[in-house]
């Protein structure tokens, strides 16, 4: 699969943290989840790539073409949903279409009446007046009604409750079904890429800690749960996060062949993305 | 078509997806020809990455179990299943023949070599 969108040594320093040459590339045709915990640089890594903020250093290309020359055109295949309201309150939905609709050549008027017919908007209804649930149903009528090839969001999910989690999720599976599609979305609500995402990209502190096909992180690690007394020197080392009670121990490994020699009564349980990612940015202690 | 996955299973997830589409194909429950969802489709049934069920069709591309043409799909291919099965067979015929050459060295008269396939047989039976 090619690439749809690369970073190259993507900087930006602030006071109390920094985004260091963070480099990864987005694959054509897949859903790209990107998680860590709240402060990890989701959200500045995302502004920088859409050129809401300005990084010390670091190259964007899409598609091949490069950022800082073909700006506009790159802007055009890109849809984008943001965390933080970036609407202005006092406006209608038909008024607020109308300041958003012709930064885009390709706007489409009847592909976003679509949407909003599906969504149930008023185009009438002031946005302060919207839920968090309808604010971003328009947020996603107004990003994918200019055929753009990548989706971008930014923590879509949060404040979101489960039922509006799942829809968002279908239309998203849906937007893919169209060839050469692709999404890129930050979230810290893993779960909603237990289903969803194809790759997965962890960062952590302003570095990437994993980037990696989500299926071969899920197979490649394990959760192993068994009697405490199996637990020595020889096999702590091979956990990434341990946790041991009066009844037994609990921990995750990405080394399952060693252990399943060294304890081969043990239970092994697929994890899920949240007990990995949790493992890897130190929440070593964290029960479940 | 049935594909269940299992999260005990140590099996990666494109192995366990390939051998459930390889056994509804040798049990004739897909047919020649037949076609198999998109990747896409695939992939979002059963919540895994498009990038597994992608290997999933590439190995059994490879291994002649199915067709892809490009912009077209993919589907079951039209022979070789027999040629496959009757490989298959052989090489149980051959584990089968090292069993018994063990068998016979360690005095294990055929009588309880029955017993123990039937019983690994019933085992088997119930775990799956």
């Amino acid at each position: 699969m090619t690439s749809i969108l690369e970073v190259n040594n993507l900087t930006k320093t602030y006071d109390q943290f920094s985004l260091d040459r963070l480099s990864f590339s987005l694959q054509k045709g897949c859903i790209t989840g990107f998680i860590g915990v709240n402060g990890a640089g989701k959200t500045t890594t995302i502004k920088s790539i859409l050129g809401l903020i300005n990084p010390e250093a670091g190259s964007i290309r899409f598609d091949g073409m490069e950022m800082n020359r073909q700006e506009k055109q790159i802007k055009n295949r890109i849809g984008f949903v943001l965390d933080e309201g970036y609407f202005y309150g006092m406006l209608t939905v038909k008024e607020m279409k109308n300041v958003i609709a012709p930064a885009y050549s390709s706007w489409d008027e009847q592909t976003f009446s679509n949407w909003i017919g599906r969504f149930g908007l008023n185009p009438n209804q002031k946005i302060a007046s919207l839920s968090t649930g309808m604010r971003m149903k328009f947020a996603v009528a107004l990003a994918l009604s200019h055929h753009a090839d990548l989706l971008i969001m930014d923590e879509p999910t949060s404040g979101l409750d489960p039922m509006m989690r799942s829809e968002l999720m279908a239309i998203l599976l849906d937007f893919m079904k169209e060839e050469g599609k692709s999404v890129f979305f930050s979230t810290h609500i893993t779960s909603d890429l237990d289903k969803v995402a194809d790759m997965l990209i962890l960062i952590d502190g302003g570095k990437i800690l994993l980037n990696e096909e989500k299926d071969t992180l899920l197979d490649n690690h394990a959760r192993i749960k068994g009697d405490s007394r199996w637990i020595n020197e020889r096999t702590r080392p091979l956990f990434l996060t341990l946790r041991e009670t009066p009844y037994g121990f609990e921990g995750l490994t990405h080394q399952k062949e060693a252990l399943r020699q060294e304890m081969p009564d043990a239970v092994f349980e697929r994890p899920t993305i949240e007990d990995i990612m949790l493992a890897y940015v130190g929440g070593a202690e964290i029960a479940h | 078509m049935r594909i269940i996955l299992k999260n005990s299973s140590d099996l990666p997830l494109y192995q366990q997806i390939k051998e459930q589409i390889k056994t509804a194909i040798l049990n004739g429950e897909l047919k020649a020809g037949q076609q198999l969802p998109s990747i896409r489709a695939l992939a979002n049934d059963l919540h895994v990455s498009v990038l597994t069920t992608k290997r999933v069709y590439t190995d059994l591309e490879a291994e002649g179990f199915i067709l892809s043409r490009v912009g077209k799909g993919s589907f079951v291919a039209p022979e070789n299943l027999e040629l496959y099965l009757e490989s298959k067979r052989r090489m149980v015929e051959k584990q089968l023949t090292e069993v018994c050459r063990l068998a016979r060295q360690l005095g294990i008269k055929p009588e309880e070599l029955h017993t123990m396939l039937d019983l690994l047989m019933e085992e088997e039976n119930d775990e799956s």
